[in-house]
């Protein structure tokens, strides 16, 4: 299998390590991995303001850009379900081309869990860990199952940490609040995306977690920022960084 | 619309209430709370999801065939002995009540709660031509006695604290200065009102279901207060908006199951009152059957599902930004999610923020008892406000930009490499000022040495490899650029 890896614009520019994290797991699985040159960003901070004409040939680059890949492998929830769940406005609905690129999109996890059905991981995370389940992540890819929702799902994100040896997984109180980021959000209501993620810090902070870990980098970066901004003593990791098992101040 | 209210942005109106961290906690935890109820009594529901789908469809259904539907319920109503009335819009729904006011020369009238007469300013209007309009919802009561407007359809008051209430009280139903005791005001409150249910010489309720089948129609209240407004008069109005429609009554049973469920987390209201036609040959029962804009939603396909909606208002209680921003901060007679999607259909000058007062979470949807796709119609909305030119030019412009430089990768390249050099060296507070939003509560991330592509470059790609795929990658750019 020949997997196309799919690097967020703003994990390219600000967080490599998550990619480079990412590369060396799924190679440590023996995959084949490619990162196609030349790609940028999948079009959603467009997508999201509205701007479709801005989004369209985004969108269509990066399906003949991720076109000649048995799969194509990105470490975040939400990128990857701009892709499969977002992109179908944007080409006929008999490209086959862009059928195969939404088809085989998956968010990292999703992968190991559902394709490679990995089911052991030789690596150590000695931490207390609290999971940050990013919103798209969540209830557009169904990673796990929502608190809103009665419907029973399997959470992805927890089966495969839970693979991880000597890792512990602390409860928070809202399961599955939203961090406020939600992309140009962050910057057109900052106030209430600030409210809101101060809120979700505080929540990992009393639950004794050591680690913020999320399967979107995206929150973090936003949580982050707010936790350096108060020197609040909670570190924030990405999935992929915890399963090659990086050291807790990678970020 | 009769209510003319000022254009304030969202993210101003909500500056003010997010100011007030202490409150916006409390709103916050009030609002939680009630969506912990929720989710522990659907979860007390084995089919609660087949409810959804069920109560889904029944709705499609009916707003598709809702001609027919309302023929069929004013004929119904019309053999029970009610008399119906068509009103286009909020005005003419105005001057259908005032008409019916004035036939009976009324002064004094009492009002359960109606999310529509609040669209159509319907208090202000009678209020203009002398009649008494007592509210005696009592979240409504608190909020009319302080002359404020609702900030959430089913908790007017929510935004209201007891020791507000207590003040609020005191002067205006004379109880003790500094009391807050929610059983205390309630009993005031209790005595108020019960004067006022005598005195009302006409009822004034809402609607939440119209069955088509029978002519008769449902209203839910936990006060009984629509039970008495509408039994000690002689003449009742029920005033509704036509999507309140249900084909029969065996679908009732369904949409009750799930409102109270998903609006305060009882299993049912604690009364769910069934009118069918006036209660004797001595009384009056019209009903008024308001569009006022339903009818152009229902012909847009891609928002026509808002038109399910039964007011439960889960998706504001589960919304992250309408807890931590109160109700008012939307001005519109419905906020929050459900409210950001209706409004701006109505007026897209006046309501164009509040699509974006939405971090696209997704919680609305999946809380929505009757399944509309409310995180997905806002984001369907920002293409219509930007389609429409309803979007600063500011903002279309940095979305140009963006798309450019998405399109050519080395120039996207450059471009990171020059800002993360920049954040390296310049000085903290050229990078983290009031310009850049992103700076006033936040860090911006620790820019590295070289990007992901870069070390990618280095460390794994072979030269010939690299070659090719830059070749590909500039081809690529040119086709779709």
């Amino acid at each position: 299998m020949h997997v196309g890896l799919f690097v967020p614009c703003y994990i390219d520019q600000f967080y490599p390590d998550v990619a480079i994290a990412t590369l060396e797991l799924l190679e440590r699985l023996g995959v084949t991995v490619t990162y196609p040159a030349g790609q940028t960003c999948c079009g959603q901070p467009m997508a999201n303001t509205g701007c479709n004409d801005e989004t369209a040939p985004v969108a269509r680059r990066f399906v003949e850009m991720f076109s000649g890949f048995d799969a194509i492998v990105c470490p975040s929830g939400s990128c990857t379900s701009m892709v499969r769940n977002h992109y179908s406005e944007y080409f006929d609905e008999d490209d086959s081309t862009f059928a195969h690129v939404r088809d085989h999109s998956y968010e990292l996890c999703e992968f190991l869990h559902d394709v490679l059905k990995v089911e052991s991981l030789d690596v150590r995370f000695p931490y207390r860990v609290s999971v940050h389940q990013s919103c798209h992540g969540l209830r557009e890819l169904r990673l796990a199952s929502s608190s809103e929702s009665m419907e029973p799902r399997v959470d992805k994100v927890r089966k495969i940490l839970d693979l991880v040896r000597d890792l512990e997984v602390v409860p928070i109180t809202r399961v599955d609040e939203c961090c406020g980021f939600g992309g140009t959000f962050a910057v057109n209501e900052a106030d209430v995306s600030a409210a809101m993620g101060l809120d979700r810090v505080a929540d990992h902070v009393h639950s004794g977690s050591q680690v913020l870990v999320s399967a979107d980098m995206s929150c973090l970066m936003h949580l982050q920022g707010l936790i350096r901004r108060q020197k609040t003593p909670l570190e924030v990791m990405h999935v992929a960084q915890v399963l090659v098992g990086r050291p807790i101040h990678s970020n | 619309m009769s209510i003319s209210l000022p254009i304030i942005d969202h993210p101003t109106a909500a500056r003010d209430f997010v100011a007030d961290d202490e409150r916006t906690h409390w709103h916050d935890a009030a609002l939680w709370f009630v969506r912990s109820k929720r989710d522990k009594q659907a979860a007390s529901v084995p089919e609660w999801e087949y409810l959804r789908s069920l109560a889904s469809g029944i709705k499609s259904h009916t707003i598709a065939n809702l001609a027919e539907y309302l023929v069929m319920f004013e004929r119904n109503a019309t053999a029970l002995g009610a008399k119906v009335h068509w009103a286009a819009s909020a005005e003419e729904h105005n001057q259908i009540v005032l008409n019916i006011l004035r036939h009976h020369d009324t002064r004094r009238i009492i009002k359960s709660k109606s999310m529509l007469t609040e669209e159509c300013g319907l208090n202000h209007i009678l209020e203009h031509a002398g009649i008494d309009v007592v509210d005696t919802d009592l979240g409504e009561r608190i909020v009319q006695l302080r002359g404020e407007t609702p900030s959430h359809i089913v908790l007017p008051a929510i935004h209201i604290r007891k020791e507000e209430v207590g003040d609020t009280f005191y002067r205006h139903l004379g109880t003790e200065k500094g009391a807050s005791d929610p059983k205390y005001l309630t009993e005031a409150a209790r005595g108020h009102l019960r004067g006022k249910f005598l005195a009302g010489e006409v009822g004034i309720t809402g609607v939440n279901f119209l069955i088509a089948e029978t002519g008769g129609f449902v209203v839910c209240t936990n006060e009984g207060n629509a039970d008495l407004g509408a039994s000690l008069p002689r003449v009742h109005i029920a005033c509704t908006g036509i999507e309140k429609m249900i084909p029969r009554f065996e679908d009732l049973a369904v949409f009750t199951r799930l409102l109270a469920r998903s609006a305060t987390g009882q299993p049912i209201t604690s009364y769910t009152s069934h009118f069918h036609g006036p209660r004797d040959s001595d009384s009056e029962l019209h009903i008024v059957l308001v569009d006022n804009g339903r009818a152009k939603i229902r012909e847009s396909r891609e928002f026509r599902d808002s038109l399910h909606c039964i007011r439960c208002g889960a998706c504001m209680n589960t919304c992250p930004v309408y807890r931590r921003s109160g109700g008012h901060s939307y001005n519109a007679t419905v906020p929050g999610p459900i409210g950001s999607v209706l409004s701006p259909q109505r007026d897209d000058s006046k309501y164009a923020s509040l699509p974006y007062a939405c971090s696209l979470c997704g919680s609305c949807t999946d809380v929505c008892p009757v399944k509309i796709p409310l995180h997905h119609q806002l984001l369907a909305l920002r293409g219509e406000l930007v389609n429409r030119r309803r979007i600063a030019l500011s903002k279309r412009w940095s979305m140009k930009a963006a798309s450019f430089l998405f399109r050519h990768p080395w120039l996207f390249s450059t471009a990171g490499k020059t800002g993360r050099v920049a954040l390296r060296w310049l000085p903290h507070w050229m990078t983290h000022n009031s310009m850049n939003k992103w700076t006033i509560a936040r860090e911006l991330p620790q820019p590295p040495k070289q990007s992901f592509r870069d070390w990618y470059d280095a460390n794994r790609r072979s030269p010939t490899q690299s070659a090719t795929t830059n070749q590909h990658s500039r081809s690529t750019s040119e086709s779709s650029s």
